[in-house]
């Protein structure tokens, strides 16, 4: 055997195999957004879903993100058809209903699917705290970069997207988010469109 | 004998003119073409965020459709494709593009097949010039 030409086919190899081992060690799915840091983009959608106590609105009212400037909005993107909405909806709920006394407004908004269908899923699950609002052309889902549900984004006080977090999401995690955000000092900076 | 009718029928039928449409502006009708044809070329360089490697003019994916709407919506209101496509890099990343852009470690993706190519072609050359011919069967 020629070592030498074996070790010149091995060298010029390896960086291709470390090329293809890196490959593996990402997920394809896990696409990094540009948003969190630039002002969250606004939208006027309608209610669908009421939702209860103190968090109710009325349904077919509009709702803009500008009407919460000031205040952390959580706005979590979902569908009657999705199985992982089903995982995190008791959380979302729980954790809404906790903070609304801490001015975090919660919204649920609806991606691609009936708003009748929406209803009936709401009502299968046992309620929601927090109010839905239908995005029938999908305009808000793009304007949010969205590529799936459930998606959820965590709004700050300072009117800029501060996270987003891609699947299901947990109490721990809700928690955690909404308590750095609502312990951040108001931003001196102007957020970038 | 119905086939002859048919024949007949068929060669009278594609004689006549064919239909007009009526337009109230025939520059409106060459911009809305114009305008098309733009989205479409953009449309085409755009992925399809619910697809496996699509672009949103080849998705028929509900979002794909009302991002190509938005698409012709943005140019009809004035913004260049550059301007449009910015928009959507805005929301999704440089991942949007189905072509990254040919700058900074974008370059790899461009220059590595050309120096994979350029370097395969050396070897094969120093190959053939020092064993060219050498393992050839003789012929009897």
């Amino acid at each position: 055997m020629n070592w030498r030409r074996a070790s010149i086919a091995g060298a010029a190899a390896l960086p291709i195999i470390a090329l293809l081992a890196y490959g593996t060690t990402r997920d394809p799915k896990a696409i990094a957004s540009p948003l969190p840091g630039r002002t969250a983009p606004d939208f006027a959608l309608s209610v669908i879903a009421q939702g209860e106590a103190a968090q109710q609105r009325v349904e077919g009212d509009t709702i803009t993100l500008s009407q919460f400037a000031g205040q952390v909005v959580v706005l979590n993107f979902w569908a009657s058809w999705c199985l992982a909405c089903r995982d995190e909806h008791r959380a979302l709920s729980d954790v809404a209903e906790a903070y609304v006394d801490r001015g975090v407004k919660f919204f649920g908004v609806l991606y691609d699917d009936a708003p009748q269908n929406g209803r009936r899923w709401i009502e299968e699950m046992g309620g929601q705290s927090y109010p839905s609002v239908d995005d029938p052309r999908k305009r808000t889902a793009i304007d949010y970069g969205l590529y799936g549900v459930p998606e959820t984004f965590f709004i700050g006080k300072d009117g800029r997207v501060a996270y987003k977090h891609i699947g299901p999401v947990t109490d721990a995690l809700l928690v955690f988010k909404l308590d750095s955000l609502l312990a951040a000092p108001p931003s001196k900076t102007p957020a970038s469109p | 004998m119905t086939s002859l009718l048919g024949a007949l029928w068929l060669a009278l039928a594609l004689q006549q003119p064919a239909p007009q449409v009526p337009t109230i502006d025939g520059s409106k009708t060459a911009r809305d073409s114009a305008l098309d044809r733009t989205a479409r070329e953009v449309s085409s360089g755009l992925r399809c965020p619910v697809c496996q490697g699509l672009s949103i003019q080849d998705s028929p994916a509900d979002l794909a459709v009302e991002m190509k709407h938005l698409v012709r919506e943005q140019l009809a209101a004035g913004k260049t494709p550059d301007e449009v496509r910015a928009y959507f890099i805005g929301k999704y990343g440089e991942w949007v593009l189905l072509a990254p852009e040919p700058s900074g470690f974008n370059l790899v993706v461009y220059l590595l097949p050309i120096g994979l190519v350029i370097g395969g072609a050396v070897i094969v050359f120093t190959f053939v010039r020092r064993h060219g011919g050498a393992h050839l069967p003789t012929e009897r």
